[in-house]
C-alpha cells in the first residue's frame, strides 16, 4: 500500500471535509498520498494535510461536472501511474463516482468503510450491513481497490508538518460519448444546514404532535448550531420535507450528537442514525426503544423539557463566550 | 419505430425488522427465520418503469438475480403491471457479480432504460447504478427523485447534501430511484391472481470472478453510556452537563 490516491471533492470551491478525512486515513496506510483534483486549485489546505502530490486533471469536457467523464479521467490517470488504491468520501458524489472508477480499473469496490486495517498486505475495511445490525470485514480480491469512507467516521487531522506537494497535470483522452450525463444546475436548500453535513442533528418525531410544534426543534437545533431532522412518520404525514428524513428510507447520518425528540426509535429509524458518535433522546415513554441505544436520555414531555433545555444550553453558550 | 425497453431490477432482501446474527466463529451470517421482502426502494423502480411506459410506450421487464424464492417479488412486479419477468438463478455472488449479470441481461435485451432502487437494504452500498452503467459503457444517475424523458433526452433531479442536482443525459441510461419520485401502486386482487400463472423466464447466469470477499462478521458492540434521567430541572441541568463535560459534544 505504498501509494493511495484520494479524490478531492469540492463544492462551491471548498474542499469537503469527507476528502480531508480520507486524506488523513490514507496517511496512516500509505507512504505516499496523492490528491486528485478536477481542474486546478489552491493547494494550501492539501499541504496542511500533508499530501505528497497534487494532480490536476484538466480537460475541456470536464468544465461541467459529469460523473461518467470524471470516472473515466480518474481511471485513465490511475492506470497511467499504476496507482492501485483510491479513496473517496462516501458522499452523494463519491458514492456515485467510486463504483464507476472501480469498474473501469477492474478493481474491487469497498463501499461505506467505517474502519480500515492492514492485514496480510491487504487493506481491509469494516463496513456496516443490514442497517448496522452487523459489520463485515471486506477484503479486496483484486490487485486494485477503490474505497469509499463514510463521512465523520475518520477524523480529519492536519499533518504535524505541512508538506510541499509536488504538482502535476493530467489531461485524459475524452470524447463526447463519455460525457453523456452532465450536471446543469444545483438547487440549494437555502439557509438550511443539511442533516448529512451537520455535527449536531436534532430530530423530531410523532411525539411533537403537529407541524407547528417543530419551531421547538428548530430553535433547539439553532442554539446548538445543528440541523433539523425528522422521523419517517412526520415526513409521511407531511409535517416536514423528505430532505430532513433520517432512517431507512431517508438519510443515514453519523453526527457527533444525535438528539431524538419524541421519536420512539423504530428499527427503521435506528438504521439511519445508530453510527452517531453520541445519541441523546427525550421521550415521555421510558420503555421507548430509542433509550436502549442512547448515551443520555430524559424521560419527560418534550413540550416541557425542550424549552428548559434551550434556556440551559443558551446560558452555557453565553458563559463559554464571555 | 423505436420501442423503449425498460428493465426494472429488483431484489429480495430480509425485512428491516429481521434479526440478523453472526455464527460463533464469525465466518458467516445467521439469517434463519428472516422474512424476505421486495426491497422497499425497488417498488419505486417498478412504478417508475410503469409510469415511463405509460408516457412513452414500450415494455417493462422485471429482473431479479437470486434464489428461486425471489420469484415471489417478480410476481409482485407482474401484478403491478410489468410485461414480463426474468430470474437469473444465482446466489452467493458479490455485488460485482450481481451487477455483471444485470448488465449482461440489459445488453441482451437492448434496454434503453435500466431502473433500480437507490440501495438494497441488505448491503446499503448505493453502487448498483454506477456499476451497471460502467459495465454497459453508458451514463448512470443515482438517487433520482425526478425523471423526465423526451425522445432520447433525459432530465433528472438527484438528491445531494443540502439540495438537488439537475442533470441532463441521453438514453440508454441507468438510473437508481429515491423515495418521493412516485407513489407505487398497490396491485388489485385480480391482478395478483393473474400474476400467479404468468410465466417467469429463467436466464443462465454469467460466471464472473468475485472482486471482494467478506472475510469476517461481527455484531457491533453497543458501547452506549445509557444514562437515562428524569425531567426535573436538576435532571435537565445534569443532561446538559453530561453532553458538555462528559461527551464534549456541545
Amino acid at each position: 500500500m505504498s501509494t493511495i490516491a484520494v479524490f478531492i471533492e469540492r463544492r462551491s470551491g471548498a474542499i469537503k471535509r469527507a476528502a480531508l478525512e480520507a486524506i488523513t486515513a490514507a496517511r496512516s496506510h500509505a507512504q505516499r498520498v496523492i490528491a486528485l483534483e478536477i481542474g486546478s486549485n489552491e493547494a494550501d489546505v492539501l499541504a496542511d494535510y500533508g499530501v505528497d502530490e497534487v494532480v490536476s486533471i484538466t480537460h475541456a469536457l470536464l468544465e461541467r461536472y459529469s460523473s461518467q467523464a470524471v470516472a473515466e479521467a480518474i481511471a485513465q490517470w490511475a492506470k497511467s501511474r499504476q496507482v492501485a488504491t483510491l479513496f473517496f468520501g462516501a458522499t452523494a458524489m463519491g458514492k456515485e463516482l467510486a463504483p464507476r472508477v472501480a469498474v473501469l480499473l477492474e478493481a474491487a469496490y469497498v463501499p461505506d468503510c467505517v474502519e480500515l486495517t492492514t492485514s496480510e498486505r491487504h487493506l481491509e475495511a469494516v463496513r456496516p450491513l443490514y442497517a448496522g445490525k452487523v459489520r463485515a470485514t471486506v477484503r479486496p480480491l483484486t490487485e486494485r481497490a477503490v474505497y469509499s469512507l463514510r463521512p465523520n467516521m475518520f477524523t480529519a487531522r492536519p499533518a504535524e508538518q505541512p508538506s510541499t506537494p509536488e504538482r502535476s497535470t493530467f489531461t485524459p483522452t475524452l470524447s463526447q460519448e463519455q460525457c453523456r450525463v452532465v450536471v446543469t444546475d444545483v438547487i440549494r436548500n437555502e439557509g438550511k444546514l443539511d442533516v448529512l453535513e451537520a455535527d449536531i442533528v436534532v430530530s423530531g418525531g410523532r411525539g411533537m404532535k403537529g407541524p407547528e410544534h417543530f419551531v421547538l426543534i428548530e430553535e433547539l437545533a439553532a442554539v446548538l448550531g445543528g440541523a433539523v431532522g425528522a422521523s419517517r412518520a412526520v415526513v409521511d404525514a407531511g409535517w416536514r420535507p423528505h430532505s430532513e428524513q433520517v432512517g431507512q428510507t431517508g438519510k443515514t447520518v453519523s453526527p457527533n450528537l444525535y438528539l431524538a425528540c419524541g421519536i420512539s426509535g423504530a428499527v427503521q429509524h435506528l438504521a439511519g442514525m445508530s453510527s452517531s458518535k453520541v445519541i441523546a433522546a427525550i421521550n415521555k415513554d421510558k420503555d421507548a426503544p430509542i433509550f436502549k441505544v442512547a448515551d443520555y436520555g430524559i424521560v419527560g414531555d418534550v413540550f416541557e423539557v425542550i424549552p428548559k433545555l434551550i434556556e440551559r444550553i443558551r446560558a452555557l453558550k453565553q458563559s463559554s463566550v464571555s | 419505430m423505436f420501442v423503449m425497453t425498460i428493465l426494472a431490477c429488483i431484489s429480495y432482501v430480509p425485512d428491516t425488522a429481521a434479526k440478523i446474527g453472526v455464527t460463533a466463529d464469525g465466518s458467516g451470517l445467521e439469517l434463519g427465520g428472516a422474512k424476505y421482502i421486495l426491497n422497499p426502494y425497488d417498488e419505486f423502480a417498478i412504478e417508475e418503469a410503469l409510469l415511463q411506459r405509460e408516457r412513452h410506450g414500450g415494455r417493462v421487464v422485471a429482473l431479479t438475480v437470486g434464489s428461486d424464492a425471489a420469484k415471489e417479488i417478480l410476481r409482485t412486479a407482474l401484478a403491478m403491471g410489468a410485461d414480463s419477468a426474468v430470474i437469473i438463478p444465482a446466489t452467493g455472488l458479490d455485488s460485482f457479480g450481481v451487477a455483471a449479470n444485470i448488465a449482461a441481461y440489459a445488453k441482451a435485451i437492448d434496454a434503453s432504460l435500466v431502473l433500480l432502487g437507490r440501495q438494497s437494504i441488505d448491503h446499503d452500498s448505493f453502487q448498483m447504478a454506477s456499476t451497471v452503467g460502467a459495465l454497459l459503457g453508458v451514463p448512470s444517475i443515482s438517487v433520482v427523485s425526478k425523471l423526465e424523458i423526451e425522445s432520447d433526452r433525459v432530465r433528472a433531479e438527484r438528491d445531494i447534501e443540502g439540495g438537488k442536482e439537475v442533470l441532463e443525459a441521453t438514453l440508454p441510461l441507468v438510473v437508481s430511484v429515491q423515495k418521493g419520485i412516485n407513489n407505487p401502486r398497490y396491485p388489485k386482487l385480480p391482478e395478483i391472481m393473474k400474476a400467479k400463472s404468468k410465466p417467469i423466464e429463467s436466464v443462465e447466469p454469467v460466471a464472473v470472478s468475485p472482486r471482494a470477499a467478506m472475510v469476517r462478521y461481527q455484531v457491533p458492540q453497543l458501547k452506549r453510556a445509557n444514562k437515562i434521567l428524569g425531567d426535573s430541572d436538576a435532571d435537565i441541568a445534569e443532561f446538559v452537563r453530561l453532553l458538555h463535560e462528559e461527551a464534549k459534544v456541545i
